[in-house]
């Protein structure tokens, strides 16, 4: 029993600090893009306006940064602490993909991110705005890597397996380009670019509800109101293809996701209700009888594999993936009204003149987030029981270390990250609130190049 | 083309951990001074010379991370277990003051001082921490089958405490050389009398472990030439440019205080650093989980080896060089009253 409470406790600690890092990853890749746009709209027409947006959210995203930072970190050497029998099996096949992004990605963002912050007078406009784009570029960069690593988790390609239960890479292109990547990676991408935009049009809005002609806020809402109309559909197709690609790599998943608990052609399509594993039925459901095969792409009589069809010990937490998967889609609609409401209001003149349209941005700002973990929820857990699908079990892959230290360990993170997170949260909140001003200026430390006039007459006040 | 891709990468290891070592081991230093400083405003000036590195300097330590993960996966699989409670340890003091940047600039009256003492603790326990570690892996590590076989405490010994210790004066001193160069004025002149200090107590922990070392390990002794029997210069005297190199970063930092020189004392604890590590290095070769793990036994397959070192052949190049890049565009002295308006 000593080893499945240390099992159970990694896997806790794993899901909490990968729930905790998970958001600032999808928020910083979609405000460096959208910094890179501020900072060339700067550059191209010379309107104060974009200068000051830039400057105003690139002090959020250094917030964000640091966190999304210290809290990978700390998920690069949970796997050897962690799950040791899984880093000797995988790291054959995988660890070159996890050395690629530090190669590739952490070392950009670090290094150009310094730039980005306290280069302002020290670089030329150009250079800013290079390493501005190369933050942008290196935060696509890593979320490549990290999916194609998880992609192959979910469903792995180009690999064997050796007698001593090692794996080994046949094929490198069949490994970091499989199948189910491409689509998982635009997903992944979209969604980040849909949190940032709900995050920005939101914090955009409450600013607007207390003074509406605040010229920074009105174009940063503009611009959103931009981004989430177009995103937000086209997320729904790309996460549609997903889906399929899911049905056709994991059934078990997509059974599990829709609680098919029976196989059998004509399934119905479950709105809500409440999945009880132990029973095999969903108790409470509403459901639409007759469209749950047109709903996964197949005919009316096609037979689709329900919980039955596999064993028991293999299935997941259906109650967890069938919820988090509709608070996602939900969400993902919700957004989608959003954008239209706000296509409307820009057409018709203004949405900062719609106070229950500013009250909905502002309500629906943070939701990316809970969009983001709820899909993280279904895919990562809806992979469950295994760590590498059809290859190594969770159980099997946890470290040879006592509860005793993991849970310690756990309770030390919960503490640290209560701490610092909501630290975090209260400061960028803060900075929300008060909105760009209109001479906003570039984050500390000082970017007065040493020996300067105006750095002499610092010292003298 | 036959390439010892084995050796190659325990080489690369070696190098992003010296790497990590001497960038974030000045800025750790820095944040172990803070409680020194005379002001708010010097430690503004303190944070401020190093605000616009230390994240390039950490992500060495994600490459030696992610480097032995991908490269020689049974020594991370051994490493990790064994050390679970400094690495944890690690890495929450390091997220304390990875966000007291941003955070002490953000925070008000009681939230900047807490951010101020998060830095400087968080900057003292992450390096406890890595000298527990180095500590626990110069001991030895208890291996069955490939895989950690020892107790949840095996790291924590007298000597593990020492070498912490001792890697705390260390930091000490890369950092207060680092804001000699750096600064100007009241803080430079601090920043030189912590230098005395801190290249004392180097001189002397370094000594001590060292000492410790030969007695406590007799397989590193014998490396040294020392065996049961007695002293054996024939081996002792290649190892001998090693202390040599040592004594002269010693040197260079007493003469660059002495003669007031800016550059000087930082290059000269550079200097002990480096022979500090290629000491250890040298200690275990070929072990890369002292003294059971060669570091052949524990290489991934030549296929994936390949496949990074095409990556990194490209890549590390790139690296150094913005990374050099960054360090001159905010070369120069920060002002001691950065942040006075």
């Amino acid at each position: 029993m000593g080893d499945l409470d240390a099992l159970v406790l990694a896997r806790l600690q794993f899901a909490f600090t990968i729930a905790f890092h998970i958001i600032f990853p999808s928020f910083s890749i979609g405000l460096a893009s959208l910094l890179a746009v501020l900072e060339g709209l700067w550059l191209t027409t010379r309107r104060e306006v974009f200068r000051n947006l830039y400057l105003f959210w690139v002090k959020i995203f250094a917030l964000s940064f640091g966190m999304g930072v210290v809290s990978g970190v700390v998920m690069s050497y949970q796997l050897g602490t962690n799950w040791s029998v899984f880093s000797t099996a995988a790291a054959p096949v995988i660890g070159p993909l996890f050395a690629f992004e530090v190669l590739t990605a952490f070392f950009l963002e670090a290094s150009f991110l310094g730039i980005m912050l306290f280069g302002w007078k020290k670089v030329g406009p150009g250079l800013h705005f290079t390493a501005t784009v190369l933050v942008a570029i290196g935060t696509l960069i890593s979320a490549f890597w990290i999916l194609s690593a998880n992609s192959w988790m979910q469903a792995p390609t180009g690999f064997a397996i050796l007698p001593d239960g090692k794996l080994i890479a046949t094929d490198w292109w069949a490994v970091v380009f499989n199948p189910t990547f491409p689509t998982r990676l635009a997903h992944m991408a979209l969604a980040a670019f849909l949190t940032t935009a709900l995050a920005v049009g939101g914090a955009s809005a409450f600013v607007l509800l207390r003074d509406p002609d605040q010229p920074e806020s009105r174009m940063a809402l503009r611009m959103a109101i931009g981004m989430f109309a177009i995103v937000a559909p086209l997320q729904l197709v790309i996460g549609h293809t997903s889906g399929e690609l899911a049905r056709h790599h994991q059934p078990l998943k997509v059974a599990a996701i829709e609680a098919y608990w029976k196989t059998g052609p004509d399934q119905p399509q479950s709105l809500i209700g409440w999945p009880d594993r132990k029973a095999g039925k969903t108790h409470g459901e509403i459901a639409i009888p007759g469209i749950g095969n047109a709903i996964q792409g197949v005919s009316r009589d096609t037979v689709i594999q329900g919980l039955d069809a596999w064993p028991r010990e293999d299935w997941p937490v259906v109650g967890l993936i069938y919820w988090s998967f509709r608070v996602m889609v939900g969400l993902g609609l919700a957004m989608i009204g959003l954008g239209a409401w706000g296509v409307w209001h820009v057409y018709r003149g203004g949405p900062e003149a719609s106070p229950w349209f500013l009250r909905a941005s502002v309500l629906m700002g943070p939701m990316g987030f809970v969009a983001v973990i709820a899909g993280w929820i279904v895919a990562e857990a809806g992979r469950q029981p295994w760590v590498i699908y059809g290859v190594l079990r969770t159980r099997d892959a946890v470290s040879p270390v006592g509860a005793g230290q993991v849970s310690v360990s756990l309770l030390a993170f919960m503490v640290i990250y209560a701490i610092v997170f909501s630290a975090g949260a209260i400061y960028i909140l803060r900075l929300m609130a008060r909105g760009p001003a209109p001479h906003e200026e570039a984050p500390t430390p000082e970017d007065r190049a040493p020996g300067s006039p105006l750095a002499v007459a610092g010292e003298d006040q | 083309m036959n390439l010892d891709l084995p050796l190659i990468w325990a080489g690369l290891i070696a190098i992003s951990v010296l790497l990590y070592v001497l960038l974030d081991g000045f800025d750790l230093g820095v944040g172990i001074l803070f409680p020194f400083a005379r002001s708010p405003k010097e430690r503004d000036a303190m944070m401020n010379s190093i605000a616009p590195y230390w994240d390039g300097n950490e992500t060495w330590l994600v490459l030696g991370g992610g480097g032995l993960f991908a490269a020689f996966p049974m020594a991370y699989a051994i490493i990790g277990p064994a050390l679970y409670a400094p690495i944890m340890l690690m890495l929450l003091a390091l997220i304390l003051r990875g966000v007291a940047f941003e955070f002490r600039s953000h925070g008000r009256k009681r939230g900047k001082r807490f951010w101020t003492a998060a830095f400087a603790g968080g900057s003292l326990a992450a390096t406890l921490a890595q000298g527990l570690v180095l500590g626990g892996f110069i001991q030895g590590i208890a291996v069955r089958n490939g895989a950690f076989a020892g107790g949840a405490f095996d790291w924590l010994t007298p000597y593990s405490l020492l070498v912490a210790v001792g890697l705390v004066a260390g930091y000490a001193l890369l950092g207060a050389t680092w804001v000699i160069w750096r600064s100007e004025h009241q803080l430079h002149d601090d920043a030189r009398r912590w230098s005395v200090f801190a290249g004392l107590a180097t001189a002397a922990l370094l000594a001590a472990v060292s000492l410790a070392t030969l007695v406590v390990h007799p397989r590193v002794a014998k490396v040294w030439g020392f065996t049961g029997e007695g002293f054996d210069s024939g081996v002792f005297l290649p190892h001998l440019p090693i202390p040599l190199l040592g004594l002269a970063g010693f040197a260079l930092l007493a003469w660059g205080l002495w003669k007031r020189s800016h550059h000087a004392p930082f290059l000269g604890s550079l200097a002990v650093f480096f022979s500090g590590y290629i000491g250890l290095a040298a200690s275990f070769f070929p072990n890369i989980v002292p003294y059971d793990v060669p570091f052949r036994t524990a290489a991934n397959e030549t296929g994936a080896l390949g496949f990074m070192l095409v990556g990194v052949a490209i890549l590390l190049p790139v690296i150094l060089g913005y990374t050099a890049w960054v360090y001159w565009i905010f070369r120069g002295k920060v002002a001691a009253d950065a942040g006075y308006h």
